[in-house]
Formats: C-alpha cells, structure tokens, sequence
C-alpha cells in the first residue's frame, strides 16, 4: 500500500501544472536548503573546538545542553510558522478499500523524512563523534545521548503537528502556552529560576545514565500515537467542510464613492484585502516591518544617506511590493469575469494604482516619528515614498502583465510561493536599488540634495506622466490577457 | 446580431472549433447543444474574447469582439464559477455588477425582488459569501447577475446544469420572458433537449466543432435531436465492433 501512495505522490509531484514553469524556484529552495546544510555542518563540526578554545574551564557537553531547550523551543517556533503537515488528498481515497490507519500512518511517517528534521543531525551526529573522541565520556554514553537528542528533535516535529492542527483555527487557545514560555523565558532572563539550567543538569545526568535515552523514545511513540488519533478521528470528508460558518462581514467601505468610476473597484480591493489571509496578512507585515528603520538609523554601521534611500523605498513602499507584485493574481479565481465584464481595463488598473499609491502615503505618514532621527531621515523617507508613487507602482502594474499564475486567497502566506514567478524576482532590483543607485551617484559626485532633488523629480515626472503610462500599461494587459485567463485556471501548487 | 464568420480554433493541432458561418439576429433564443468536446464552450468563450480564434472573427453588433471592448457594455453572460467573486455576499455581488453596468443599490434591490421566487429565500440575507454557497445557489447568483442592466445580448452556459427541478422551471420561465419582446438575444447551452427545444427558436447542434444541425425549433425538433443523438451512438457502437 505505502509503495502505492509512494507512486501517488510521485505523479502529483512531476505531474502537476506548474512543474518546469517554477524551476527558478525550485533551484533557490535548493540552494537554501544546501545553504543551511553547510551551515549547520559547519556549526557541528566547529562547535566542539570552537567550545572548547573559548571556554577552556568548561566541559563543552554541558555547555551545549545547557542550550538544548533553547534550541527547542526556537525550534518548534520556527516549524510552526514554516512546516507544513505532508498532505495526502483523501478525498479520492475515502470510498476506496483502503484504511484510516494505512493513511494515517503514511502522512506521519512522510512527515520523519522532513528536511527540518535532517538538519539537527548535521550538528548531533559531529558533535557527537568529537564528544566520545576528544571527551572523556563513554562512547555509550554519547550514543544514549545522540539517541536522545533525535528522538527529541522528532517530538519537536510531531509536537508541532498536534499544536497546528489542534490550533490553527484557534490561535487563542494557545496564548496560556505562549505566556508561559515568555514568563520561563523572563525568569531565565533575570536568573530567578534558569529553566535551562535545569534541564542542562538533566541532559547530563542522562549521559551518565544512557539507558534514559528510553524516555525520549517513549514520548516519541506517545506523540507519534496522539496525532495518529487526532489524524483518524478527522478522516472524514464533512471534518474540512463542517469549518465554522461566520457570519459573512458586510463592511461596505462607502467612503470609497468620492473617487467616482474608480468606487466599485476600489471597494473590491478592500474587500479582498479585508476578507482573505493572504492579502490581509500583507497589512501587518507592512505595519511590522515599518519598524525597519528602528535598526537601522540608530547605528552608525549602515550610516550611509544611500543605505537611508533604500529604507525609505523599502518601509514607504513595502505594501506596494507585496500586494503590487501579485496584481492581477489576486483576481485570478474570477479573472474571466473581470475580463467580460464592462470593465475597461484602464479603470481596472487605475483603481490598482490609486490603492497602491495611498498605502505609500499612509505610510509615509507613519513613517514621520523617523525625524527623532534627524530632518535628514524625514526627507529620505518623503522623497521616497514620492519616488515610490511616481516611478515604482507603474513599474509594479507593468511587471503585473507578466503574472500568469494563480493565488488562492484564502492559504497563508508562510513559505507560499504560489504566485511566484520569475518576473516577482527580476522586478524587485528596478524597484529598491534603482533609486538608491541613482541617489548614491549624484551625492557621490554632487551633493546630498541633487540626489534627494533628482529621485523627487523623477517621481514627480512619473505622476505627471501617470495618465499616458496607465494607458500604456493597459495596452499591454489587453495583449497578454489570453495568456493571463488560461494561466489562472491552472490550479495546483 | 451576432455573427461569425470562417471562425476557427486549434489546440495543438487539433481544430476544437470550424465555424464557416453563423449569424444570429437581434432577439432570437439561441440554443447551442453537442456532446463533450464539440466546443459549446470554445464558441461562446470566443463571444467573449476570453480566447483569440486561431482563425476568423466574430461580430458583436457590428463590434469584432477581439479588436474593441464596445461590445461589453450590452453583453452579459455567465459561463462557470470564475465568474463569481468568492469573498463577496450575492448582494454584494450583485450590487459591484450594477454599478459596472449603470444601474444604482435601488435599482438593484427593486430588480431583484422580480428573483425572490426563483432565489427561493437561499440567497439574500443569509450572510453568505458567495464561496460557501452550494454550486447549484452559486448558478443562481451568477444567471441573475447577467441579466441585470438591461443587456442586449445574454450568453448563458448550461445555465440547467446544478438546478433543483423547481429553479430549472422558474428559469425557463425567466429566458422566455426575457425574448418575449424580442429585443435581447439569448445564447445557451445545454445538455438537456428537452429544456433547450422548450425555450430556445432554434438550434444549432456542434460536433467537433462543426455546426451539424441548423433547426428551427418545432413540434418535431425534440424527437429530431432525439434521433440524432442516439443514432450518433449506435453509429460510434457500429465502429467499434467493425
């Protein structure tokens, strides 16, 4: 049966739409995942030495374990956000003789193969080897220890599959445990009672005990068999559609009608933003990341004006990159209708541009607390956010005409590269580093103010030319829609 | 007046659709049936410049759709789901589609009370989006949304396929009242003979992309198409066991 699966897996894998299309993709993840392979090897092979050279006095064993929960934790945090459960449809599989546990039981095993779960072994395994060459510890008891170690490193996998699925639905549930990580992690911090510290002791005392690596094992297995029930108990069709219906949200955004042929479609943007995941998400990562500035301008090491450049174009204009790069993918799943409909295209892009182009401002506008930096960093981030107006968002809608891959709206955005294609990568170096280029040249040969002068100049240029470029823009969409409606259709990853 | 002329369209070397001409005059009840493939859908996704024709061009009051957008202001249709906008309520809905074709919130609410039957109360005021509606209410919405504005030419695909025996009646009844005067032109497609002979003057039957059938709707045209199509299965069943 699982050789079955196997093959299921293999054929959705190389058979699915976007295979070949999304290679450029496929090849970053592949580098980062090597990437992070050599890093980690690095760290395993160097942390004994480097241990040990720098804390002559200490044993470096018990130093690591002193951090092992630590690690943990971070590592459970890092997977909640990052890892996914393997998914296998159960829908076509349902009404075939085949059993829950059969399944189930795939899913989970799928799940030990992670690459989150290769990682720690990069650093356990050398680290280990050093401790029973170069330590005088038993080499049973360092095995007990590395046995330990990735039996807890697969608790943290399985663990975080019982929170995801338990709790993603309701993230409240989960603030007691989050409170009480950030309370040990309070009491760690001003040493009243070092958690870490104790579980350090007890990591060593299970290397001198190598028989109690059973224990993590044992919870493993406890793990393992908690999420098999939890996973059984929702093998049923009706356990994904029975979601909780909520009471459809009837906000009307009327303050939109001031802006006349523009109203119906900027309504519609907002709608979309308020009432899906993904777009909504880029709000808060807008207003997240406009604290950006606050590492930056404090120190003196980025201290360049170009550097300042690139943080106004990047805090000013971060909703524009995020929410701009995927116009028109976010209409994907109605993308026809917009098409037949007696929508011209030129009001369809326009009310695009005019929503991108308020989020700078209002950004912009969030971003003035910044003069507690200087004048300097106000009118940084002014012009910017002009040069982002004026120049960036038609660049944005032009690179817009080459999106043909869909977005579901209603997936998170952790690690969702749908939508992602090659024309997401290429415009971002037009976008942040045309402008910081062109500052950086004309303050490296004139003055700080040409600079400042020529990007608001461009971007003023660029407002005034904005009725001409938009009419170009949409010449361009007319001829690329055939493309665009067939690339929409295509679902799948 | 809709009219296409040596129309044609290839997906990889296969001709899905070869139309050397059609004309269809202002006001008249088209109805357009084949079985799978024979590119019901190919047509009126070309209607509506949704996909290039490989060859030809078709004529939307004199407007060639893939040249201008002067036909969308009088062209309304519904083909599947993509054109419904999953995260807004069917008021909602129906309320962006209005000011997309000239006509206000009054308007809409009064033109939507002539629907409440044929909603059937599983609609409007449930605060639903349009995503978690049944496939068959999601039909609803969209069929109704192409007839708001006042269109001059309606193009419905398998507008039958999902409903409840109860709505596929009232919606006969909303295509004949809306050809009574002869003034907006209604294209469908069906799977059902007997729906589409009820409602459409005539009819055009496709096969691989070739009009077969060209018939003026009459007593005789059901037990025709009836014919037809079952002697296309024996004729299919005869070469198989050649």
């Amino acid at each position: 049966m699982f050789q079955r699966f196997l093959w299921l897996e293999w054929k959705f894998f190389f058979r699915s739409a976007s295979l070949g299309k999304n290679i450029g993709l496929k090849i970053f993840l592949i580098f980062l995942a090597l990437y992070f392979s050599v890093a980690f090897l690095a760290l395993g092979i160097g942390l004994y030495p480097l241990l040990q050279e720098t804390f002559p006095n200490q044993d470096p064993l018990q130093m690591v374990n002193r951090f092992v929960l630590l690690w943990l934790v971070f590592e459970l945090g890092f997977r909640f956000m990052i890892q996914t459960l393997p998914v296998l449809d159960i829908k076509p599989l349902l009404n075939l003789p085949i059993s829950r546990r059969k399944a189930v039981n795939f899913v989970l095993l799928k799940s030990m193969y992670s690459f989150f779960n290769f990682l720690p072994l990069f650093i356990i395994i050398p680290f280990g080897i050093f401790c029973i060459n170069k330590g005088d510890y038993g080499t049973w008891n360092i095995i007990g220890w590395m046995i330990a170690m990735i039996a807890t490193t697969q608790c943290v996998n399985f663990l975080n599959f019982l929170i995801k699925k338990k709790f993603t639905d309701n993230l409240k549930a989960l603030i007691p445990a989050i409170l009480a990580v950030v309370i040990l992690g309070t009491l760690e911090y001003f040493k009243v009672f070092e958690i870490s510290f104790w579980f350090g002791k007890m990591m060593n005392f299970l290397v001198l005990n190598p028989y109690l690596a059973v224990l993590p094992i044992v919870m493993l297995i406890i793990l393992y068999k908690w999420n098999q029930l939890n996973l059984e108990s929702k093998f049923y069709l009706d356990a994904g559609l029975k979601e909780k219906q909520k009471d459809a949200d009837t906000k009307n955004f009327e303050w939109t009608k001031k802006f006349g042929v523009l109203a119906p479609f900027l309504q519609l943007d907002l709608k979309l933003i308020w009432r899906n995941k993904r777009p909504k998400t880029t709000i808060y990562m807008s207003l997240l990341l406009l604290g950006y500035g606050l590492f930056i301008y404090p120190g003196d090491m980025y201290g360049h004006p170009a550097m300042y450049v690139f943080v106004g174009v990047f805090m000013t204009g971060i909703f524009m990159i995020n929410f701009g790069q995927f116009v028109p993918s976010w209409d994907a799943s109605y993308y026809p209708m917009i098409m037949a409909q007696n929508i011209p295209l030129k009001d369809y892009l326009s009310s695009k541009a005019m929503l991108i182009s308020s989020s700078v401002i209002v950004l912009a506008i969030l971003s003035t607390p910044y003069i507690y930096f200087g004048w300097d960093i106000l009118l940084i981030n002014m012009v910017a956010a002009l040069y982002n107006i004026g120049v960036n968002v038609p660049i944005l809608l032009y690179s817009g005409s080459f999106n043909k891959k869909r977005i579901d709206l209603d997936k998170s955005p952790f690690m969702n590269y749908q939508g992602t294609g090659a024309a997401q990568w290429i415009v971002g170096i037009p976008l942040m580093f045309l402008p910081v280029l062109i500052f950086w040249l004309l303050n490296f040969f004139i003055n700080f103010e040409a600079g400042l002068i020529a990007l608001s100049g461009l971007g003023l240029l660029g407002l005034l030319l904005r009725a001409s470029l938009m009419k170009y823009i949409a010449g361009v969409y007319q001829k690329r829609k055939y493309a665009m409606i067939n690339g929409f259709k295509q679902t799948g990853e | 007046m809709i009219t296409a002329t040596n129309l044609s369209k290839v997906y990889g070397g296969t001709k899905v659709l070869n139309i050397e001409h059609l004309d269809i005059p202002e006001g008249e009840s088209f109805g357009l049936v084949g079985n799978n493939g024979a590119g019901k859908t190919t047509f009126f996704s070309l209607l509506l410049d949704l996909i290039q024709p490989t060859a030809g061009n078709i004529f939307n009051h004199e407007i060639t759709v893939s040249q201008s957008e002067d036909w969308k202001p009088f062209t309304a249709s519904f083909i599947d789901e993509s054109f419904l906008i999953g995260y807004l309520t069917p008021e909602e809905y129906f309320y962006f589609v209005g000011e997309l074709r000239g006509a206000n919130k009054a308007d809409i609410d009064s033109f939507l009370t002539s629907f409440e039957d044929f909603f059937h109360g599983e609609i409007l005021g449930r605060k639903k989006y349009l995503r978690d509606l049944s496939k068959g209410n999601q039909k609803k919405v969209g069929i109704v949304a192409a007839l708001i504005g006042n269109p001059k030419v309606v193009i419905l695909d398998e507008p039958f396929a999902n409903l409840d025996p109860t709505t596929q009646i009232r919606l006969k009844k909303i295509i004949k009242e809306l050809t009574e005067n002869r003034e907006v032109t209604v294209l469908i497609s069906s799977h059902d003979l007997i729906h589409v002979t009820e409602v459409c003057e005539r009819i055009v039957v496709l096969d691989k992309g070739e009009v077969v059938k060209d018939i003026k709707t009459s007593e005789a045209t059901l037990s025709e198409l009836e014919r037809y199509f079952s002697g296309e299965v024996e004729v299919t069943q005869a070469e198989e066991l050649s």
